[in-house]
């Protein structure tokens, strides 16, 4: 009964989601305000009844409803109940529904917290949402339906796949899909820009904290990943180049690209069809993700069952919208205009720059996912692109954009003066590089690469510093504190966001260039000395857990002799699917892991060890969750949070000015505004 | 405008790839071992664990050879058209149970229907490795001189059972 309620409750969703994707756009241009106002009402209702589907899933899975397919197939009646409810999206079909839950969860945000926006802006983004959601609506019920049934029913089920049996693995996807679903709302303000042809400053502004805050979900999702697989799969890599890891970094870089783009667009009016481009790139990469995860046409670890229906579909899919979207913007951004000029050195010139470097880097990323499909389509041959291909194109490119991180913030808009950076900027460079250059000896070998790394990661914190100095001086207030308290909260959190990249670039160099990794034959009492720690293997023993067998290692580290932490490594074997999975321990610390996993059993109790010293790993999650926390301080920002009744020109040009002050500049909006106002 | 059109220029040509590549299969990594005699195995008989079957018995017949297991979710997917040709009696199909629990498998068999004319199991999957299994299912057509011919990397599907298989195996027998 429950999964009918469920099926039904989607096709209802449908049934909404089409009238939201038709008559609210109709109404936006012909001016029927009857039809415009219905998209709210429609967008909640849509948002109740995918609710309800999902969580008829996942009373499916919980109570372990053998007669439906999708619960057989990913689910056990001896899994553990928070995995049992991780379940209802650990499947293709699962996965879909927590998608469209996302984006029912989108629009209702967008429905809500869209109060102030002009009615018919309002009925086009949420009627693009609309029909975005139609898509995946009508792929679920008619290639992917996670109700079907089987009659009869099993009588237990095959399992979740054990690798996502993981408390990561229950967070993972919906972080991700949050982010990768969010950049439909960037989307689709891009579309209603493109429709209505109204596209200025304040477009910018409506749009922007919705792609933060979408970007801040993908760079956690990715985050967790990345974690995910450092301590999941056993061999301490953090990142694999993965056609799927690809898929969401992708739209992570178009993305970036665009909150960039997007600051330019606000601030300046310059850039407007290039961020329309990026806002359509950057969803069009979502659903090209998903395409290439569903379809089947790319081997990967996370592929599910494939179905060449379902890859059709998708690809029809794909057609319509992102084919539909370039067209409107061949169409209509011509008239859009350019906007602000700006000299060849600016503030906006080096966001441009950097815009590029990111997409190019997308291209490349992008190039390098699908080469073994091209290859394999011109039939010359099979061939897999690997991690030496995407290290040789992604640090050259990334070290200009680095670079430019530092000068950006620095520089004024419109027209700023290269050798007044230069004297700003001298003794950040001057610090920066001696201290790259002499930290290695530290580390206790100088390699020239760990230099390179760690004189990008000190450039960007040095010229964070410049900044900071340099605004806190202008600022005009009295005592540190008054000083600090007057910048405003998105300057923060893009000084926040730019110093988790080098903190990420410190852990990834140092990581790189000095971790050690022993895989030994280790006998009960034996011992190995790996990064100024020994480890003394006691053996294994066989332990029960719900629904697997493990065996659990026992390894002492000690440091000069004395024992400092026990780390118990595990081997489990699930009884269902017979998988065995590697749960390694890791001892965590601020400057380096140690990392232990159990690799084969041999005879007489001896395993195959493997043991890791990882200096400064952990900062790579660090610095992502310093990137995340940093979107998060910009969207606090206050101009957000004010209705647009106060909608003012772009900013004043002067670099001093870039804080915002609401409600200073006149009321002068640029759009032609509705009829609401 | 031209310059506007790029963008979908360029997308076009990628759904161009994409269109060719749902076509494509990237599992299908050519075998080695086709045109290579079929590695000997002598292994246990599922239904009957006393006997064994060896690589040598089939000598003389063409056959299939399918590498399936009771925690492999894609078996499911072939195993209709499987038992379908078993009954067709077109071709004898043997199954290798791989890396499984022998309760398990015939259990799965019971449910699902047994379309194999012997199953041999492959506990510890050294037989697999023999014959390059990367994942299961796998399915091998093997010739009356004991050469395998080919190899289904993945559910057998209608269409690969239809375009390959069978006119192989006919074109074999004849």
């Amino acid at each position: 009964m429950i999964p009918e309620l469920g099926n039904f409750a989607l096709i209802l969703a449908l049934l909404l989601a089409l009238i939201q994707g038709t008559l609210p756009i109709i109404g936006a241009a012909r001016g029927i305000p009857s039809w415009m106002a219905l998209a709210r009402p429609v967008v909640q209702g849509q948002f109740v009844f995918v609710a309800i589907a999902f969580f008829c899933l996942a009373y499916s899975f919980v109570t372990s409803d053998f007669s439906v397919i999708n619960v057989v197939q990913n689910s056990n009646s001896k899994l553990p109940l928070e995995y049992r409810f991780a379940a209802t999206w650990g499947s293709h079909e699962g996965s879909l529904l927590l998608w469209t839950m996302m984006l029912a969860t989108w629009s209702v945000a967008v429905s809500i917290f869209s109060r102030h926006l002009p009615n018919d802006m309002v009925a086009r983004v949420l009627g693009v949402m609309g029909l975005v959601s139609v898509g995946f609506l009508i792929f679920m019920l008619f290639t992917s339906n996670p109700f079907e049934r089987m009659l009869p029913g099993a009588m237990e089920g095959s399992d979740l796949n054990p690798l996502l049996q993981d408390p990561g693995m229950v967070c993972h996807p919906p972080m991700l899909y949050m982010g990768y679903v969010g950049f439909s709302v960037a989307f689709a303000f891009a579309i209603a820009a493109l429709l209505s042809g109204q596209m200025d400053a304040t477009w910018a502004r409506w749009s922007r904290p919705w792609t933060t805050v979408a970007w801040l979900f993908l760079t956690i999702g990715i985050m967790m990943g990345s974690w995910w697989a450092y301590y999941e799969l056993g061999w301490g890599g953090w990142w694999f180049w993965d056609p799927v890891e690809n898929a969401s970094f992708l739209p992570w870089l178009v993305g970036t690209a665009l909150v960039h783009s997007l600051a330019v667009t606000e601030k300046r009016g310059s850039f407007k069809s290039w961020t329309v481009l990026l806002a359509i790139c950057a969803f069009s990469l979502s659903l090209l993700g998903t395409f290439l995860v569903r379809s089947g046409v790319l081997t990967s670890v996370h592929a599910f069952a494939t179905d060449p229906k379902r890859g059709i579909f998708i690809l029809t899919f794909l057609v319509v919208i992102v084919g539909g979207s370039l067209l409107l913007f061949a169409w209509r951004a011509p008239k859009i205009g350019l906007g602000g000029k700006f000299e060849l050195v600016s503030r906006e010139s080096m966001l441009l720059g950097n815009n590029l470097l990111m997409m190019v880097a997308a291209g490349s990323v992008l190039l390098g996912t699908l080469y073994p499909l091209f290859m394999d389509a011109l039939q010359l041959g099979k061939i897999s692109v690997g991690a030496p291909y995407f290290e040789a194109v992604f640090v050259p490119l990334m070290t200009p954009a680095v670079f430019l991180m530092g000068l950006g913030p620095l520089a004024r808009w419109k027209q700023a003066s290269l050798p007044e950076l230069a004297m700003r900027l001298r003794w950040a460079f001057a610090v920066s590089l001696i201290t790259a250059l002499l930290m290695p000896f530290i580390m206790g070998e100088w390699k020239p690469f760990v230099s390179f790394g760690l004189l990008l990661a000190f450039w960007v914190i040095a010229s964070i510093v410049v900044s900071l100095i340099h605004r806190l001086r202008s600022s005009g207030k009295e005592g540190l504190f008054a000083k600090l308290a007057a910048q405003s909260p998105s300057y923060y959190g893009m000084h926040v966001a730019h110093l988790g990249i080098a903190v990420f670039i410190i852990g990834v160099t140092l990581v790189g260039g000095y971790e050690t990794e022993k895989d030994v034959r280790m006998e009960i009492g034996d011992t190995v000395a790996v990064g100024g720690y020994t480890f003394r293997f006691n053996g294994a023993t066989k332990a029960p857990g719900p629904n697997y067998m493990a065996d659990i290692g026992n390894v002492d580290v000690l440091r000069n002799g004395e024992k400092v932490n026990v780390l118990e490594p595990e081997k489990r074997t699930y009884n269902a699917s017979g998988m065995a999975m590697t749960e390694a321990a890791i001892d965590t610390g601020i400057l380096r892991d140690l990392y232990v996993a159990l690799g084969e059993p041999l005879e007489n109790g001896a395993w195959i060890v493997r043991v890791y010293h990882k200096p400064f790993v952990d900062w790579i999650w660090f610095g992502c969750m310093l990137m995340a926390f940093g979107g998060f301080l910009a969207v606090t920002d206050r101009r957000y949070r004010l209705s647009s009744r106060k909608q003012r020109e772009p900013e004043p040009v002067e670099d001093k000015k870039i804080a915002v002050k609401p409600g200073k500049a006149p009321a002068a909006p640029l759009i032609a505004r509705s009829k609401k106002a | 405008m031209t310059r506007f059109l790029l963008p979908l220029a360029a997308f076009v040509v990628l759904v161009g790839f994409l269109v060719v590549g749902l076509g494509l299969n990237p599992r299908q990594v050519p075998s080695p071992l086709i045109g290579k005699p079929a590695p000997e195995f002598q292994l246990q008989q599922l239904h009957e664990s006393e006997k064994t079957l060896t690589s040598r018995d089939n000598l003389g017949k063409v056959w299939l050879l399918n590498v399936w297991a009771s925690w492999c979710v894609s078996c499911r997917e072939e195993h209709p058209l499987l038992v379908e040709l078993a009954k067709s009696g077109i071709v004898p199909v043997y199954g290798l149970n791989y890396k499984d629990q022998r309760d398990d498998a015939l259990r799965w068999l019971k449910q699902f229907g047994d379309p194999y004319t012997i199953s041999i199991v492959d506990p510890e999957g050294r037989t697999g490795i023999d014959y390059g299994v990367y994942g299961v299912p796998e399915t091998y057509v093997i010739d009356k001189n004991g050469v395998i011919r080919y190899k289904q990397i993945g559910p057998v599907t209608v269409d690969a059972l239809q375009t390959k298989i069978l006119p192989l195996v006919k074109e074999l027998q004849g």
